[in-house]
């Protein structure tokens, strides 16, 4: 007979034998049998300790961003667990695999409104992949098996497990589960041969072919393929902020960023090309603009993993349901080598445009307080475009999003469905441990960085490498640009009176400097980078400068305004 | 104040009038029978296209048999705005998969969309949806209507009979009455019933159950093509 464990002893060897190594996360009363068992597994278990619960869900997403592996939290019941739900609604609309466990009361107690108890399946079932509530310590090896197979297989996204406190004491004879296949899942859909072949048809008689990438492309790890695909068939392309480093910046068919802040050339193009191949991207608002005026006059062929996806926002006519790994292989075998040069030329002229317009100024500013644009300009290329980019919510993001520069997959982490502020600093943290060998950037504004400052705890006391650039505008920028833009100038409570983050920075012994004129900016800058460590760079930014080119809220795609 | 039990299980003030139920031809208000109260006209339209844009779409769902899952799936719904009209769950001839039959008035497009996001859910086996005329459709109603009525008035059984209904109980209060078929022809017999004053104190329908008139098991090959690929999967 086999050995008898409790149900959080079975979880600590479930998550090893599941691969996992670091955990964030934060102790409570009815996750305290499973921390009891975490004690005995510090050496391969990292557990590492956040300060709110929301930091650890962040940190879990920021790690799986970078590191393409499944991202994990673990936290007490009831308001450990709703502290997560911010983060756990995040991973879903950006499709972030995590799992995140949570206490929960012993089942006798289920349902008597007992001490720290939340009903976490009923609350987080529309915001994650798959929620469950382990009962027994018998399911334990099942659940957490199942859990991560959902969480990393498909489209990814969260998961949840709700552990009560009975199964975490209760014991079992713990034999490791392996879910390898789920009857009513399927996460890899066959390709079907004749939408490729339609689609390659579609291809190969287009005369101004645009392609739109998405985070499907890094998530389905099908960056060389894509890249073959677009080389061979000569596709000018745009991404989406999460598909920012599918394919580096500098690429010549790289034509830049889609959507409201993105670049000038691929939205007009957008609505002048004659078919848009669209690969792992979902047609966010904030990508198309007005829908009835979106890309009416091309063919539209979508590459996406999730079926829910297709004609959801936008009318297509081909959907290639699947992999894009499988099925842009299979599409580059059918298409012509080609040439589409005058029409790839044609994007040129607005992207001189912007440039002359927008960029050059916002990067290359002569005179006046130091703008955002040239603070990231100026990280990027210090970094030699090597860098990880985390991002926090607003005109951080937007300015790092546009100018921030890429070489390699996987150097995005930015919160972009749910727009979550104070996401920033934790996913920083996360991403810090996995891609140790890497350089991190957070970039992040005085609104967002105080929605979860206390994490500088974490960094503190983790030594976490992260290079944190506090752009300081004293405002909530974003919104105050809006307010400019479309309230009348009415700052509605978007001016802010900033404490000393230097002395802050101080207070959690990290390192730190404030730059003011444009100077020091590069000094500055070295400092942080030459630092080992974590490091706070503090810029004193223009108070009201705004975000161009932008396509105001339901505006046409192709109406973008430079200033 | 001294109160009697009526034998609706309703109480009634001794020589004041009956709350609710008129019916036990103990108070002063059961005396009154085929005056028509003015405040009480009960009358439930048919179920009509809301407009020329909508249709009622049959929406065929299996699942594994996992908690949860209905709050699930009607979640979809309510997140794309769509009301369900009627919905019926239960074991499905397959052990283990449960069969949701819901009804809602949608454009086709939405009824494409609710599929795809139901079949989303990872336990979600199969959704799919149908019109009236892919589909053999059955409900059930049941009514509860007052006996002395039904002996005062003739219309009553006439009513019953033309309409093909069961009167499956009776006894000196009330009579209860079955009805199986379509959705027009048991909101035919209400509204007919309804049109007697107090005759009907209780009305019931179930939810649409219904069968795909399709020669293929979606379901089944479904399945077993699942089973295929997990052998597959396995080598």
């Amino acid at each position: 007979m086999a050995e008898k464990i409790t149900g959080a002893e079975a979880l600590m060897r479930a998550l090893e034998h599941e691969g996992v190594n670091t955990l964030f996360g934060y102790p409570g009363g009815a996750i305290m049998p499973t921390y009891d068992a975490l004690y005995d597994h510090k050496k391969t278990l990292n557990h590492v300790l956040v300060r709110h619960e929301q930091g650890a869900v962040h940190a879990a997403q920021g790690y799986a961003r970078v590191s393409g592996k499944v991202g994990c939290a673990i936290v007490t019941s009831g308001p450990g667990a709703t502290n997560t739900i911010t983060g756990v609604a995040d991973a879903m609309i950006d499709s972030t695999p995590i799992v995140v466990i949570c206490g929960q009361v012993g089942v006798a107690m289920l349902g008597t409104d007992a001490f720290q108890e939340v009903d976490v399946v009923g609350v987080t079932q529309p915001v994650t992949k798959w929620s469950y509530q382990i009962r027994r310590p018998e399911d334990v090896a099942w659940a957490v098996s199942r859990a991560f197979y959902i969480a990393r297989n498909g489209r990814p996204g969260p998961v949840v497990l709700d552990f009560a406190k009975n199964a975490q004491t209760g014991m079992v004879e713990f034999e490791p589960a392996n879910v390898d296949f789920i009857r009513s899942y399927d996460p890899y859909p066959r390709i079907n041969k004749e939408a490729i072949e339609k689609a390659a048809r579609m291809i190969n008689n287009s005369v101004k072919p645009f392609a739109l990438l998405g985070q499907g492309v890094e998530l389905g790890n099908a960056c060389d393929e894509v890249r073959a695909f677009l080389e061979k068939a000569q596709i000018p392309f745009g991404t989406t902020f999460l598909g920012l480093s599918d394919m580096p910046s500098d690429h010549p068919l790289n034509m830049g960023i889609l959507g409201m802040h993105g670049n000038l050339g691929p939205n007009v193009m957008t609505n002048q090309c004659d078919l848009l191949i669209a690969i792992g991207m979902r047609f966010d608002d904030r990508v198309t603009g007005n829908l009835a005026t979106y890309a009416k006059q091309a063919k539209i062929i979508h590459f996406d993993i999730d079926e829910s996806e297709f004609n959801k926002n936008v009318k297509i006519d081909v959907a290639v349901h699947g992999d894009c790994k499988e099925s842009i292989p299979e599409i580059t075998a059918l298409v012509d080598e080609a040439k589409h040069d005058s029409w790839i030329s044609g994007f040129k002229p607005y992207a001189e445009k912007e440039y002359n317009k927008v960029i050059n100024k916002a990067i290359n500013p002569t005179e006046g307080p130091l703008l955002m644009g040239e603070v990231v300009s100026r990280v990027t290329e210090a970094t030699g475009n090597k860098a990880i980019m985390v991002t926090d919510v607003g005109q951080n993001q937007l300015f790092a999003c546009r100018y921030f520069k890429f070489s390699q997959p996987r150097s995005v982490v930015t919160s972009g469905g749910m727009g979550t502020m104070g996401f920033g600093l934790p996913a920083g943290i996360g991403a810090a441990f996995g891609a140790p060998d890497r350089t991190v950037c957070v970039f992040c504004g005085d609104g967002g960085l105080q929605m979860t400052i206390q994490e500088l705890g974490t960094i503190m006391e983790q030594g976490a490498p992260v290079k944190i650039i506090l752009m300081n505008n004293n405002f909530l920028g974003n919104v105050r640009q809006w307010q400019e833009m479309f309230f009348h100038h009415r700052y509605s409570f978007t001016p802010m009176d900033n404490p000393d983050y230097e002395l802050i920075a101080k207070g959690y012994r990290i390192p730190s400097k404030t730059v003011v004129d444009r100077a020091d900016l590069a000094a500055g800058i070295q400092e942080m980078l030459a630092t080992p460590g974590p490091f706070l760079l503090q810029c004193a930014i223009k108070e009201e400068d705004n975000v161009f080119p932008m396509t105001p809220p339901g505006a046409n795609v192709d109406e973008m305004l430079l200033g | 104040m001294q109160q009697e039990q009526c034998p609706m299980g309703d109480y009634k003030k001794v020589g004041g009038q009956c709350g609710d139920c008129s019916t036990c031809g103990k108070c002063d208000r059961a005396l009154k029978r085929g005056e028509r109260p003015a405040e009480k006209v009960k009358k439930v339209e048919p179920i009509m296209e809301q407009d020329n844009s909508t249709k009622l779409y049959t929406f065929l769902i299996y699942s594994e048999n996992i908690a949860g899952l209905l709050s699930q799936i009607s979640a979809v719904f309510t997140r794309r705005q769509v009301n369900i009209e009627t919905l019926n769950v239960c074991a499905s001839s397959t052990p283990g998969v449960h069969k949701y039959t819901i009804t809602s008035f949608c454009d086709e497009e939405m009824a494409i969309m609710l599929t795809k996001q139901m079949e989303k859910k990872i336990d979600v086996l199969r959704a799919n949806y149908y019109t009236d005329d892919q589909i053999f459709i059955n409900e059930t109603c049941l009514l509860k209507i007052s006996s002395p009525i039904m002996l005062a008035n003739s219309q009553v059984c006439s009513i019953v009979r033309q309409y093909s209904a069961r009167i499956v109980e009776v006894n000196p209060t009330y009579a209860t009455i079955e009805k199986t078929g379509i959705t027009s022809d048991i909101l035919a017999l209400f509204n007919a019933l309804n049109t007697i004053p107090e005759c009907v104190l209780q009305f019931v329908r179930s939810g649409r159950i219904a069968i795909t008139k399709s020669k293929v098991e979606h379901l089944d090959r479904y399945l077993a093509e699942r089973e295929v690929r997990r052998k597959e999967e396995r080598r």
